[in-house]
């Protein structure tokens, strides 16, 4: 797969400043010892079943089967964990590893917040301090999440530099690391950033695909056509599509977040318009400019928010391995609403963006074939901001 | 021998940076013959970047306004061009990796040679992935500086051994911008650094008052200063170039010469 360790194709790598080297080459090393270790194994899935919840249900979807009349559609429950998203897998790996290393401290980036509230509440668990970065405007539209990470004994630090979003809050999180680097780690919340964080957060996010696998073969004895995730940095598509890759039948989508289309300045497709780049630690796609100036991005959904995306999913992309489709904030909250209506279940908007993708696929398949959409969280964040985006303000 | 290193030769270096286009390019060209004629060995030249992850607040704000001014690469490297007409001051780039790459690396790297640039210097450039850029700064004679941190340890040597123009040991954890005290051990990677490389080296990160300037130089090849300088471009702007010759020679006087060698 890769020539170079930390590299997917030409992917990838280890662009940081020499102050974080050994930092990360200290946990590379403290992964493959772990990653391999029974007792560190057994602990991480006694945590994953008992703390967060796992397996998460692989539920039919029949009355969106029928409404659209083409596949039949799975939803792989993500929003059913506990903090409500995906993101619990990968901080609870990310945590115990940082404890069995020693460290007492863990800091993190977050975009809509799932992620800086999955983070601190890892730290509540562990008994570990607890900082997350997140944009200020971030801070400003998802409000609730803020408060729940200053519930759960986290520091929540508004970042005000650049764009004020996802983006900056990941700089900061850098940033932070390299002033204090004995006693903290860095829980990066996407498969981005430096190797060996693309490699890590990918694995504990695999959980997704491997329960996927046995749960679709439980219940129709074959593999699915098409998995369809949500992309930003991209870990729960990632995740999703893991353990499909090899099964070539399978088609795999992610779904960017197109904004207000990706003919505007307004957009965070990646795929769809960034060009090859080096930046947060990797090479991979990035929305820029001619002169490497990274681009401010734009979409409803703070989680999709990012001008960059994880260095396996642009190797996939390379390859076309995977496909990548962009779906505009209109058609990402058409999905919101209709899966609430139709299923009784209301995706996070970032989740929505692959419900919107579905909607279009499935009725251009056979009635045999079948499309699973991870819901890679729930969608109560969102539903102040998606009245708004009505014309009806509500509070929190 | 490279035009960096003969900067070393007779004296130990005081080094200023300064963000181009910061607030404009016209002050910039001001600052750096302001700089050269006060007495500076090298000058750091930033290209803006939209992210620069390795900054502190202060180069943060220069990096933002230059952008915000319009500044790019074509403008910078027309800059150079300019005062090439009358400093010989050796000169170096600092940027990240992405303005080089996105460019295109060996026509950004040619065009360094071309218009008379003598060094790089991207601090998102680890060791590891230095052998993507090495070769083609080597094929056009711009030394690539590399970086020696507080948590190197065992890299010390393996950087030591490969370095080009002179090494940038940086002074502390974290990003840049002035500290009222330097506690990292810095006389023993220097040790280490001496032991692997005739290259000379240089103290940069959190140094801003000449009593820090003497006490770095005198561990060292010379001491390097930037937000420092930034700071007199924002608070006295366009009649800042005076200023910072002033700064300039001041510290200059305090780094010293280099009694023997």
């Amino acid at each position: 797969m890769s020539e170079k360790k930390g590299r997917f194709g030409i992917h990838g790598g280890q662009y940081i400043p020499e102050t974080l080297m050994n930092a990360v080459i200290e946990l590379e090393r403290a992964y493959d010892f772990y990653k391999n270790d029974p007792a560190f194994n057994r602990e991480l899935t006694e945590l994953l079943d008992e703390y967060a919840g796992r397996p998460s249900r692989l539920t039919f979807a029949k009355k969106m089967t029928e409404d659209l009349g083409g596949a039949k559609i799975y939803l792989k429950r993500e929003d059913l964990n506990h903090t409500g998203s995906h993101k619990i897998n990968n901080v609870l790996g990310q945590a115990l590893l940082a404890k069995k290393m020693g460290e007492t401290r863990l800091i993190a980036e977050t975009g809509a917040g799932q992620h800086g509230v999955a983070t601190a509440t890892a730290a509540a668990l562990m008994g570990m301090e607890c900082v997350v970065f997140m944009g200020k405007e971030d801070t400003e539209r998802q409000a609730l999440n803020v408060y729940r990470m200053r519930l759960l004994g986290a520091e929540v630090v508004p970042v005000t530099t650049g764009t004020a979003t996802l983006k900056d809050a990941v700089s900061e999180a850098m940033r932070e690391w390299t002033r204090r680097i004995d006693d903290t780690h860095y829980c990066l919340g996407s498969v981005m950033g430096p190797h060996p964080f693309p490699t890590i957060v990918r694995d504990f996010q695999a959980v997704i695909s491997r329960e996927v696998k046995a749960q679709l073969m439980e219940k129709e004895g074959r593999l699915p056509d098409a998995v369809l995730a949500c992309v930003g940095g991209g870990s729960n598509a990632m995740g999703s599509f893991y353990h499909f890759i090899k099964d070539e039948s399978v088609r795999l989508i992610g779904c960017e977040a197109a904004g207000r289309g990706t003919d505007t300045f307004e957009t965070a497709a990646t795929i769809a318009t960034g060009r090859e780049g080096i930046f947060h630690g990797m090479k991979s796609y990035f929305c820029q400019d001619e002169f490497g100036q990274i681009a401010p991005v734009y979409s409803i959904s703070a989680g999709l928010d990012y001008p960059g995306i994880g260095p396996e999913h642009a190797w996939l992309h390379d390859t076309s391995r995977a496909e990548y489709v962009a779906i505009t904030d209109d058609e990402a909250v058409e999905a919101f609403e209709y899966l609430s209506r139709m299923e009784g279940i209301i995706p996070a908007i970032e989740s929505a963006h692959a419900v919107a993708h579905a909607i279009k696929l499935a009725p251009t398949m056979g009635k045999e074939q079948i499309i699973v959409i991870t819901i890679s969280g729930r969608g109560d964040k969102d539903v102040a901001a998606i009245a708004r985006y009505r014309g009806e303000d509500i509070y929190e | 021998m490279s035009k960096i290193a003969k900067a070393f030769e007779k004296t130990k270096a005081f080094i200023p940076f300064v963000t181009c286009g910061d607030p404009d390019l016209e002050t910039t060209a001001q600052v750096v013959r302001a700089m050269a004629e006060a007495g500076a060995d090298l000058i750091e030249l930033g290209i803006p970047f939209s992210d620069p992850t390795a900054e502190g607040p202060v180069i943060q704000g220069a990096n933002l306004r230059a952008l915000k001014a319009g500044t790019t690469t074509d403008k910078i490297f027309d800059l150079v061009r300019d005062l090439r007409r009358d400093v010989s001051v050796p000169m170096v780039f600092m940027t990240y990796a992405n303005v080089v790459f996105s460019y295109g690396t060996e026509r950004f790297v040619s065009t360094c040679e071309d218009i008379g640039m003598d060094g790089l210097i991207l601090p998102d450039l680890p060791f590891e992935e230095k052998e993507e850029f090495a070769p083609v700064c080597r094929k056009y004679g711009i030394d690539l500086i590399s970086l020696v941190a507080p948590t190197s340890a065992d890299r010390i040597a393996m950087i030591a051994r490969e370095a080009e123009g002179f090494l940038y040991i940086v002074s502390s954890l974290g990003v840049t911008g002035s500290r009222s005290e330097i506690t990292t051990d810095l006389g023993a990677i220097i040790q280490v650094v001496r032991e692997n490389t005739s290259v000379p080296c240089a103290i940069g990160f959190g140094i801003s008052t000449p009593e820090q300037a003497k006490k770095m130089a005198a561990l060292s090849d010379g001491a390097i200063v930037g937000s420092a300088i930034i700071k007199l471009l924002e608070q006295f702007g366009k009649d800042a170039p005076e200023r910072i010759a002033d700064y300039v020679r001041e510290m200059k006087g305090a780094v010293g010469y280099r009694p023997s060698l």
